[in-house]
C-alpha cells in the first residue's frame, strides 16, 4: 500500500488513491480530498459524508447511492449535482473509504 | 416438537426444506414452508423464453410435490414476521409459530420503482425478461421487432443472476443474424456499472465480445426516469438514450414484508453473517438465498452451495454445538453468448472469476472465460439438473468450495 503526503498528512492509500485505513480520515482531510476532485465541501455534501462515515463501521461496506438516499434522506439526483459524474465513488474518496464495491 | 418454518419455496426454500427433512428426525421435528402458490418456476428457463427455446409450461412444477414427504405445506401471502413473538402472519390471519426460522423469499423484479416505466410503453415496446410474463411477451415482441434501436438496460446493482442482461444481449445479437436482418437493429447496452461486468478480469473479456459483436455500451448510466412519449431512458446525470425496443431489469427488491418485519436493509435485504447465513439481529433466524445481504452474485448456484454449508451448520446450532461450516460465497454460472455457445466463470469472495478451465467429473473440463459448445450444452443441462439434483436436495458432483485446480492467475496488468 503506497504512502502519500495530503496536506500536513500521510495516509495509506489503495492504487486510485482511495485511504485504505479508516482511522486515518480527518474532516480537515476530507476537504483536501474534495479540493483534489474539484469539490468544495458545503453542508449538503457533509451531510452525505458524515452519513458515510458513521455508517461504515456498522456495515463494513461503503454505502451505496440508493443507500445514502434513502436512510440520509438526500435524493441521488441531488448527490449527482453534489459530486458530478460517478457520485458513488467520489462520494467514497472524500469519505476516506474504500471505493463502492461493483455490487458483484 | 421442535417447529422449522421455511418461508419461500423458490430455490432456496425447496433445496433446504428437502435436504433437512433428511437429517431432521420426524418425531421430533415439524418442518412447515410456506409460500404464495403452488408453482415453482425455473428462472433461469426466462432467459430463453424470448427467443423461443422454452415453450413456459416447460419452466414451471408443482411446489407441493416437489417437497419430500412429511413436509407441511401452507399457501398463503407472508405479511409479517414478530421476530420477538417467533410468529409469522399470513394474509388470511393464520399466525406460524416457529422456534427456527429459515427465510428464503428471494427477490423480484420492480418496475413501480422507475418513474414511467409502468406507462403507456409497458409490454409495448419495454419489456422485462426477469418475470415470467415479460419473458412471454417479450417472444412475441421480438419476433414482431422489424429493426431499430434495442436497448438492453439495468436499472441498479444487485439484481439477480447479474450476467443474464448480458447473456440476453448475446442470445439477441445472434438472433437477429440468424434472422438475417441484424444490419436493420442497432444494439445498445446501458448498464449502471462502468463496464461489462462488475469484476475486472471478467468485465474485460466480456466487453471485448460486447466489441465483437458490435454492441454499443453506455457505462455508468443511472435511470432516473423513463420518458415513454419520446420513448428515451433517462438518467440521473440527464443523458439520454433513445429506444425502439428496450428490455429492462427493473430494480430487483426482497419482499415487502422484510421491511415491514423491520428485518431489512434499503432494498429489503437481510444482513446476515456472510459465511453462516445467521441475522445479525436475530439468532433463530437464518437468511437463504437472494434474500440475504450477502457480497456475491444473487444466483441459484450460490443458493446451491450455501444450502450445503447450512444444512449441517443447522444440525449442529440446533443441538447447541459451534457451527463449523463457512461459505466461502462460491459462485458458478454459465454465461450464454450466442450461436450454441457459452462461458463459465466460477467466484467467490475472495478470487473474482479467472479464465482456465473447470474439471468436472465424466463430463470432462469446462473452459472458463472462454466460449465454447460444452459450456451451452452445460446450461442446457442444467434445467434437469435443476429439477433432479437440486431441487430434490442432492449433492452435484461440483466442491462446495471454491478450487483454484485449472484457473490461471493472468499477469496484474492485463
Ligand atoms: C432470467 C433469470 C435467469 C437466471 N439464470 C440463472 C442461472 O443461469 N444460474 C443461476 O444459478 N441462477 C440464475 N438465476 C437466479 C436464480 O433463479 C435465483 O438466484 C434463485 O432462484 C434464488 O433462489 P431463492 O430461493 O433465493 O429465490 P426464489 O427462487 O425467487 O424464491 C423466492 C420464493 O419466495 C416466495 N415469496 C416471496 N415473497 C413472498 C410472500 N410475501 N409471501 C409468500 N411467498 C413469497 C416467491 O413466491 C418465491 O417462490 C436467474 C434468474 C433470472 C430471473
Amino acid at each position: 500500500m503506497p504512502v502519500v503526503t495530503i496536506g500536513p498528512a500521510e495516509v495509506h492509500v489503495d492504487a486510485e488513491g482511495f485511504l485504505t485505513q479508516y482511522g486515518e480520515w480527518t474532516e480537515e482531510l476530507a476537504a483536501q480530498l474534495a479540493a483534489q476532485i474539484g469539490i468544495e465541501l458545503t453542508d449538503a455534501h457533509w451531510k452525505a459524508i458524515s452519513f458515510l462515515r458513521a455508517d461504515y463501521p456498522q456495515r463494513g461496506e461503503t454505502a451505496t447511492l440508493r443507500r445514502v438516499s434513502t436512510l440520509a434522506g438526500i435524493p441521488i439526483k441531488q448527490l449527482f449535482v453534489l459530486f458530478p459524474g460517478k457520485p458513488a465513488k467520489k462520494m467514497a474518496y472524500v469519505a476516506g473509504l474504500p471505493k463502492p464495491r461493483g455490487c458483484v | 416438537m421442535k417447529r422449522l418454518v421455511i418461508l419461500g419455496a423458490g430455490t432456496a426454500g425447496m433445496m433446504v426444506a428437502n435436504k433437512l427433512r433428511r437429517r431432521l428426525p420426524l418425531r421430533e421435528w415439524q418442518i412447515t414452508v410456506v409460500d404464495r402458490d403452488d408453482v415453482h418456476l425455473y428462472q433461469p428457463g426466462l432467459l430463453f423464453v424470448p427467443f423461443g427455446v422454452y415453450r413456459p409450461a416447460q419452466l414451471t412444477r408443482s411446489r407441493r410435490r416437489l417437497l419430500r414427504s412429511g413436509i407441511q405445506f401452507l399457501t398463503g401471502e407472508i405479511e409479517r414476521i414478530d421476530p420477538v413473538a417467533k410468529t409469522v402472519r399470513l394474509g388470511d390471519g393464520t399466525a406460524v409459530g416457529y422456534d427456527y426460522l429459515v427465510v428464503a423469499t428471494g427477490t423480484s423484479p420492480r418496475p413501480d420503482q422507475t418513474p414511467g416505466m409502468l406507462g403507456a410503453e409497458w409490454r409495448k415496446s419495454i419489456f422485462d425478461f426477469y418475470s415470467y410474463e415479460g419473458s412471454v411477451a417479450l417472444a412475441d415482441a421480438l419476433r414482431d421487432f422489424t429493426g431499430g434501436r434495442l436497448v438492453v438496460h439495468i436499472v441498479d446493482q444487485p439484481i439477480k443472476c447479474p450476467v443474464a442482461p448480458l447473456e440476453f444481449t448475446f442470445l439477441a445479437e445472434a438472433y437477429f443474424r440468424s434472422r438475417g436482418m441484424r444490419d436493420q437493429v442497432e444494439i445498445v447496452y446501458a448498464t449502471p456499472l462502468s463496464g461489462a461486468f462488475t469484476k475486472p478480469i471478467a468485465s474485460a473479456r466480456l466487453g471485448d465480445m460486447l466489441d465483437e459483436r458490435k454492441i454499443a455500451v453506455e457505462a455508468d448510466f443511472l435511470v432516473e426516469r423513463i420518458d415513454s412519449e419520446r420513448k428515451m431512458l433517462v438518467s440521473y446525470d440527464e443523458r439520454e438514450i433513445e429506444f425502439d425496443l428496450l428490455v429492462t431489469v427493473p430494480l430487483n427488491m426482497g419482499a415487502d414484508f422484510i421491511a415491514r418485519s423491520g428485518l431489512g436493509d434499503e432494498l429489503n435485504y437481510v444482513p446476515v453473517d456472510k459465511h453462516t447465513f445467521q441475522s445479525t439481529a436475530y439468532p433463530d433466524i437464518f437468511v437463504l438465498g437472494d434474500a440475504a445481504d450477502l457480497p456475491i452474485s444473487k444466483a441459484g448456484s450460490v443458493a446451491h452451495f450455501a444450502a450445503e454449508i447450512f444444512t449441517g451448520n443447522f444440525c449442529q446450532y440446533v443441538e447447541g454445538h459451534p457451527m463449523t461450516g463457512s461459505f466461502d460465497g462460491h459462485a458458478n454460472c454459465f454465461v450464454e453468448s450466442g450461436d450454441g455457445k457459452g462461458l463459465l466463470i466460477d467466484f467467490n469472495y475472495d478470487t473474482e472469476p479467472l479464465p482456465g478451465s473447470f474439471p468436472l467429473p465424466v463430463v470432462g473440463p469446462l473452459g472458463l472465460l472462454r466460449e465454447n459448445a460444452r459450456n451451452h450444452w452445460g446450461k442446457l443441462a442444467f434445467r434437469w439438473i435443476y429439477w433432479h439434483v437440486l431441487l430434490p436436495g442432492r449433492r452435484l458432483p461440483v466442491p462446495t468450495h471454491l478450487s483454484m485446480t485449472g484457473k490461471k492467475q493472468p499477469d496484474k496488468e492485463i
